[in-house]
Formats: C-alpha cells, structure tokens, sequence
C-alpha cells in the first residue's frame, strides 16, 4: 500500500482536507472523501465532460486531474453553483427549457456552460457549441441545452429574453 | 382494473396536460443532489469489479482464485460455481423476451467465454486498488477457440457454432445439425412472384449497418447487500427494478419475496438498462462477505461487456407500377445477436413494411450468434436497421419512377382500416397527418447549395401498454402524492404529476410524484417499450379519478345530499344546490376522519390500446467533396405523439432520438479487430454526436387522439431513431449522387464512393 498524502485545498469556497493515494483522481477524491457526488464519471478518460469542475478558474476534467494536485487549489463543483439556496441562472434555465432528460451529463454541462459565459458573455450559437462539444448528452439532442445557454447569456447580459 | 376510460376531451379542455411546467425533481438535476447508481454510499461498503475474458472465444480449462483470495482486504471472489446452474427459461420483457440461463451465463461465463470482456470472475476488497490487485491475481486457463464476429460469416457452413446444441428455431423439419442461426423469422402476404411480375419497376440493393452502441452517459452502478437473515437489498440504475428483482432471484437462486430492489435515477438507458450484469455479482459477493458491495462499470466495460445493437445485413427488392403503387416487397434481413440469441430481428421483420400497404410481400429474417457481446435492446430494437434499408429502397424507386419521395409514401401508406403487415388493423393513426406536415413544411422546398442534399425518410414502431401499478395520496394540506413503479429516464415524473393534477383539478406544484421501490409499489413492467406514460399513465389518471370519486362521496355525505348532485370543478366539491357553497380539497381533507379515513386510491392494470406511433423526417445535407465530411445542416423530425402530455419532454424525446440515429449514420460504429477484440471502446473513439456536430432539432408534433388513453397519449420514445439512418443517407446519397449503402457512412466511405463516380 502507498502512503496516503494530506491535502489541503479551497472547494466551493469552503476549505477542506483530505487523505489520498498518489493514483487516486480528483474525481474520486471529490466524489468518495467529499462526499461531492454531483460531479459524475461518465467515461474516466476526459471525453464526456460529466466530471466537469473549475480548477483556479479553468474548466477542467476532474477525472483526469490527481486529487494531490488539488494541494492549495480552488476548487467548484456544481454543488457551489446555486448561492444560498438560490439557483443560478443557467440551472433556471436548464429547468425552464427542459434542457434536462435523464440528468446524468446536467452538471458537467452547467459547469462547463458557466465557464463559457465567465469568459465570453456573448457567444454565438456556433461558439457554445463548440465550447460545450467536450460535454456530452445522449438524451436531448442538445436543442434546448443550447438554448437554455444562449438565453440564461442573455439573461445574465440582462438583455431582453430573445 | 378495466383499462377501458371515457374518449379523452379536446386538448383546450386541460388546464395542466398540455402546458409546459417545470419538472418537479428537476431542483435536484441542476444542483448535484439527484443520486444515481454510482452515488450511495453505505457503512463498510467494498469496491467490487470483475475479472474479463481477454478473449473472443474459448473454453475455461481452470480459474484459480487462491492467489487473490490470500490477499489481505480481499473479502470475496467469486465465480460460476457460486451460480446455480439454470436450465433454458424463457421470460416475457417489455419489448422482447430473454432466456434466463442466457442472462445468468452472460452475467458470468461458466464453461466457455463467447466475447471478448465477458465476465469469468469477480472480487469483493475493502479499496479499488486491492481489488485490480486481487483481479491480477486470479488464474484462468484457456483453450482459446476460433471466432466469428460478422454476421454473414457467422452463418456460413464452415463457421465456428458458438452453441452446440443450438438448433435453429422457426423452420420445419427442425435441422439436425447446430449452426449459429438462432431462429429464422417470416412474414408473408399475397403471391410474390405475381406482384413483381405485376410491377413496371423493380429495384433491388444490399444495405449493411454496424453494431452501435446505446451510449448512456451513466455506466451500469449497484449497491447490493445480502443480510445474515437473507433479506437482500439492491440498489441499481435500471429501467425496471422489478425486473432486477426477477433476474437476481432466479440467477441467484433465491425467493422475489427476498429482495428489495431501490431504484436510483438512471442516467440514460435507451433500452440497455433492461437487463442485468451487475446486480447479480454484487448480491453473491456480498452474501459471501456479509458487506455491502458497490460494482461499477468503467467506460471501457460498458462497450465491451453490455449490448449494443446488431450489426446487419438488410436485402431490400421493391416493384412497383408506374404510377408508383407498390406491388411487391422482398426483405432478408440477418443480425448479429452477440454472444447468445436475441437480436431484435423479431421487431425489424414485423416493422420492416409497417409504413407501407403492399398486396405481396415476403420478409425474412435471421438471428444469429456471434463473438460479440450480447445485444440489448436500443430504442425501437431493430426498427431502425430495417428502415434504412427500406426507407433507402423507397427513395430509389422514387428515383426510377420519377417520382417526390413523399408523394411515393404517401400513395402507399397505412391509414385506419389498412391490415398492417405485422397483422393488426390500423386504428387512430396519424401516419398521413405526419407525412403532410413535412410536405407542407418550408424545409422541404428550402433551396440547397453545392455539395448539399435533401432526403426524407420514415419511420413506425409499436408502442405498448402493459402492467403497471399506482398509488395517490392526499396530504393533510390538500396537496397529492403520486407514486409508481417506474424509474423516470427523461421525465416521467413530470407527465406522472400532471396527469394526476388536470384529474383532481390542483396546480402541478401541489402534486409530487415519486419512484418508489419493489416493496413500496405494486408490480410494474420496466420502463420501456414507450409504454409509461401511456399504461402508468393510464394508471395514475385512474387512481386520481378514484380519488375524486371518493370526495364527490365525502362532500356529498357531508352536505347530507345524493352524491350525483355533486361535480368535482378545479379541485374543489361543487353542490348543485347554491345554497351548499363548495368544498375544497383541503376542506374535505380536514374532516377526512367523519368521511372515511385517509384519501387515497392504488391502481393496477394491464394496460392494452398503446396507439403505434410514425414519423417522418427530412435531413439536409453538406458534404466535403475533400475530405468526405458530411455537415448535418438542418433536421425536421413530425411525429403523431397522440397528445403531448408535456410538450417540452416529447420534443425533447424526438430531438434525442434524432441526435442518436445520426450518430448512428454517421460515426457511431464497434470496429472489431482480427482477434476479435474490439478496437474503440471509449468514447474518444467510438464518436457519440456532440454538440458542435449538429444543428437545432425542428420536432414537429402532430396529435391524433388515442382514445385508449384517458389523455390521448400515444409512446414517443422510440419512433424518433427510426427514420433518421435513411433520413441521412438519403441526404448524403443526394448530395454526391452516388446510393450509399453501408453505415456509418464515414469520410473513408465518402470519398471512395466520390472516387468512384
């Protein structure tokens, strides 16, 4: 057995610490010490996005970043998005566009969707496309997770609803 | 109970079916908190994972498992020798049936190993690591055998026969000699050889499909437990716990009556999480070690080791007059079933033509074995393969006659009153409806550019009704609990609660629906076949009408009248005398005790009446002359739905089941080595559709009232992946001009046919 390492970091805001084998994933760290289990393995290899946190900032694949590295970090999960119990926009919107089906893929995808509208406001329909073609959905088609993007940006830019 | 209801009202007659609410477990969905398979955690909970064939075919000589036994935190291992050996069993499912003995020996390899990833044994460790330690450790010897992955080859005299004692089924006199030809399927109608004598044109083409993959995003999860009492819990991502419960009794050896079996929500099953592969192994590694034990599948074992879909082989021959009345149709269709029998060639024969009124026509179909991992059902289970042979063909004739493909379909289609060729008369059907709105759709006459083209393509699958159970409860403030059997894979929850609000006339926000367990709910078939809401539904609507049955009663002993001067109006008892007032539900339900007790009802039925469902779709097209890349540019999808209980989560159904039917044209393919392994098990490699690979989704819903339903609803799941493999092969075809014939059409396959012109 290896030895277990001591890890100290900042997740959701709250600091945490945790014991962890050199192997082991952020993901699983996050998941099975946390006890964080909204973020979900889809695949374990970084193609689904269902895994899908911000590390300092950088929308990453938890599961293929060693929860040693978290030493020092900052850390969001999709359990830090609604603040005080109020959902953000783009969980509002998800819900008013029924840009949900099965579920599984929701929080990568709303992670990796506020992380496009931190950086760029405005996207086209093309960009959040692309920007979300790391995360996902075998149920919906993508449709209305678009659009539910697309008008929580616009909500957000506090424009008028299309 | 009588499934038997009054004709649903017109639409405008619902204040809550119909409208678009928020669905009510959705809160949970978009914060992280839902908890599907992988996500319990239990006290003293061991990892459990599963040693796998590395080989496509061979017989197990020995498994030595001292080695890993020895290792400390190792608490259980386990093998075929801690299964009964069952004999043959058939069991009914919701769209087809299994045999039992085939699921257990799927579960874990007894004698031989018939794919590569096919489970031979499995531990129980107190960490992930101990237990890929523990794996490492077991010893199995194999006498490595020949293999056959493709079907063709599978069928051959000279093939090597997975099964020795299999006999093809469906042919008299029974052959003598066993061969991987699991049954053979037909379905005739009328004089073939006279209806393509008949015929001015007649055409003829080969198309082939490749094994494809369901692709949820949730690889399989459970937690299962076996107590010292032998009561067994289980918890599992299914799309039917009461399923589980049946499979897990009868592999194990054990009484239903021992196991409970919770359902946790489901991230996406398309009719892949119909069957069992974990929940077995966990329940005997726990009554070994007397611990909890958690399996869950990495990636790479979901798309070894659980079923995708047939690979294919579909001959289509059409005549037809000049006027383009088809007079005869011929259809041999051969699928791959995987390591043991059931490839929905069942389903694809008896759909194959459904859309179609043909004198004379002869379809047949083969089920045969192969080296690859067993099939499980996948939305409208081989429908789509047999349609895009069909619906190819179609477009062909259209060609050779000079004719609008959907023109075509429309002088040939069912209608009410036409003998469908699986053998039923049409009722309530809204084919033609579907066809004439993408007629008249601007899509259709929208120009195209360059390098760019159109195809339309249609689709029909069953739907059914079946055994369901539920239960509704008032609360002491007047608000509802629905609750049912069914696991809620794209929002079943929500339609639940509506329909049980538009009966007992509260806001939705006053009505929670929940999942509830195999010990919490009567029987319930599994969620699938497009049958929930349509028979829990059914279900639901009667229990709610029960309930408002129950309070005209209440109110009409309380104002001391007959109770047919009672009318239950917006949730509230109205009196026909004025001078009475009304009573609300919460009213009634405050003097509950004078009238009767608790309100509540509990409905079991087996529902019969689900309506067909057909859709018809048009695709446009752009590809790269260069690189053979094919752009979906714009995708229309009608479909007759019957009546949209919430209009949003049908739309969202269609535009899924259009999203993974081009997947399946385009990209989504098993590619299997000459070992027989396959070569892209992960996703990086086996390329579902994302989000920049296609456009927005137009789901057209066209309602026809089915008059079983209390609503009108027909199922919607499962029409919307049929037409699509035509639908964009069609396109593609248009676009280059040349038929292509053989999914996925990759850009390799693009450019050599572009080569070849």
């Amino acid at each position: 057995m290896s030895a277990r390492r001591h890890i100290s970091a900042t997740v959701n805001g709250d600091p945490v610490e945790f014991l962890t084998e050199p192997g082991t994933t952020l993901l699983d760290a996050l998941r099975d010490e946390l006890g964080l289990t909204g973020s979900k393995e889809g695949c374990g290899t970084g193609d689904c996005g269902a895994c899908s946190v911000t590390l300092d900032g950088r929308l990453v694949c938890s599961c293929l970043v060693l929860a040693a590295e978290a030493e020092g970090r900052r850390i969001t999960t999709i359990e830090g998005m609604a603040e005080g119990g109020v959902l953000h926009p783009l969980q509002q919107k998800f819900l008013e566009h029924a840009a949900l089906q099965c579920g599984f893929c929701t929080p990568g995808l709303l992670v990796a969707a506020k992380a496009l509208l931190d950086a760029h406001p405005d996207p086209t329909e093309t960009e959040a496309r692309y920007w979300l073609a790391g995360n996902l959905c075998r149920c919906t088609g993508y449709d209305k997770i678009i659009r539910a993007v697309m008008d929580a940006a616009a909500e957000l830019r506090q424009e008028p609803v299309r | 109970m009588s499934d038997v209801m009054e004709r649903p009202a017109a639409a405008a007659a619902y204040k809550v079916v119909g409208t678009r609410p928020v669905r009510p477990d959705g809160a949970d969905k978009v914060t992280g908190k839902a908890a599907y398979g992988a996500d319990l955690m239990l006290p003293g909970m061991l990892t459990g994972k599963i040693k796998r064939s590395p080989h496509a075919h061979a017989r197990i000589v020995s498994i030595d498992t001292k080695k890993a036994r020895a290792l400390p935190g190792v608490k259980a291992v386990i093998t075929a020798a801690d299964f009964p050996d069952l004999a043959s069993e058939e069991m009914a499912g919701a769209e087809e049936s299994s045999n039992v003995r085939d699921t257990s020996l799927n579960c874990m390899a007894r004698d031989a190993v018939y794919y590569e990833g096919h489970a031979v044994a499995a531990v129980a460790a107190t960490s992930s690591s101990i237990a890929d330690e523990a794996l490492a450790l077991i010893e199995v010897t194999y006498e490595t055998l020949p293999h056959v992955i493709d079907v063709e080859a599978a069928m051959a005299s000279d093939a090597p026969v997975l099964h020795g004692d299999m006999i093809t089924k469906g042919i008299t006199p029974a052959p003598t000699a066993a061969s991987n030809i699991a049954h053979e399927h037909h379905l005739n109608r009328g004089d073939l050889a006279a209806g393509f004598a008949a015929a001015d044109v007649v055409i003829e083409q080969r198309y082939t499909t490749a094994a494809v993959h369901q692709g949820y995003i949730e690889p399989h999860a459970t937690v299962a437990t076996f107590g010292a009492d032998g009561q067994c819990q289980v918890w599992s991502a299914s799309q039917g716990h009461f399923a589980v419960r049946t499979l897990c009794a009868k592999i194990l050896g054990l009484e239903t009556s021992d196991i409970r079996v919770t359902p946790a929500e489901i991230g996406g099953g398309f009719g892949g999480k119909t069957t069992v592969y974990l929940e077995p192994l966990a329940l005997a590694l726990s009554r070994q070690c007397g611990a909890p034990v958690r399996m869950v599948m990495t990636r790479e074992e979901v798309f070894r080791a659980t079923g995708p879909t047939s690979g294919g082989v579909v001959e289509v021959k059409l005549g037809a007059k000049a006027d383009g009345a088809i007079t005869a149709a011929q259809v041999v269709m051969k699928f791959q079933a995987g390591a043991f029998p059931g490839s929905p060639i069942g389903a694809a024969v008896m759909t194959a033509l459904a859309c179609y009124d043909i004198p004379n026509f002869a379809i047949t179909g083969y089920d045969v074995v192969t080296n690859t991992p067993k099939v499980a059902a996948y939305r409208a289970p081989g429908a789509p393969i047999a349609a895009f042979g069909v619906e190819c063909a179609v477009d062909d004739l259209a060609q050779k006659l000079g004719l609008d493909p959907l023109d075509l379909r429309m002088k040939n289609a069912v209608r009410d009153g036409v003998k469908a060729a699986y053998g039923p008369t049409f009722k309530n059907i809204g084919y033609v409806e579907t066809l004439q709105a993408i007629r008249d759709h601007p899509h259709y006459v929208a120009p195209l550019g360059p390098n760019q083209g159109r195809g339309v393509a249609v689709g029909f699958w069953f739907n059914i009704g079946g055994e369901s159970t539920a239960s509704v409860q008032i609360n002491d403030d007047g608000s509802a609990v629905v609750a049912t059997g069914n696991p809620d894979i794209g929002g079943s929850r929500a339609s639940m609660a509506m329909m049980a609000a538009e009966v007992l006339g509260l806001p939705i926000e006053k009505v929670r629906p929940i999942v509830a367990d195999t010990a919490s709910i009567g029987y319930s078939m599994l969620t699938g076949g497009s049958r929930t809401t349509f028979a829990t539904g059914m279900a639901v609507a009667q229990a709610a009408q029960k309930i408002v049955d129950d309070l005209k009663r209440r109110a009409a002993q309380t104002w001391d009248v007959a109770v047919d001067q009672v009318e239950w109006l917006s949730g509230a008892a109205v009196c026909r005398d004025p001078s009475k007032g009304e009573l609300t539900l919460a009213a009634l339900v405050a003097k509950s005790g004078e009238t009767g007790g608790p309100i509540g009802a509990q409905v079991s039925l087996n529902a019969q009446g689900a309506g067909p469902g057909f859709g018809a779709h048009i695709c446009d097209v752009e590809v790269d002359p260069e690189t053979g890349f094919v752009t979906v540019l714009r995708y229309t999808a009608a479909q007759d739905v019957g009546r949209a209980i919430h209009p949003a989560y049908v739309e969202g159904q269609v535009q899924g089941g259009v999203a993974q039917g081009i997947g399946w044209a385009l990209n989504e393919e098993y590619i299997f080595g000459p070992d027989g392994k396959m070569e892209n098990a992960g996703f990086l490699d086996y390329r579902v559709p994302v989000a920049s690979d296609l456009p927005m989704i137009d789901a057209i819903l066209i309602e026809v009232a089915n008059p079983r339903h209390p609503f009108g609803a027909k199922g919607v799941g499962e029409v919307p992946i049929v037409p699509p493999l035509a639908a964009v092969a069609n396109a593609v075809s248009a676009a280059i001009k040349v038929r292509m014939t053989d999914l996925p059409l990759s850009p390799p396959k693009i450019r050599a046919a572009i080569d070849g012109r």
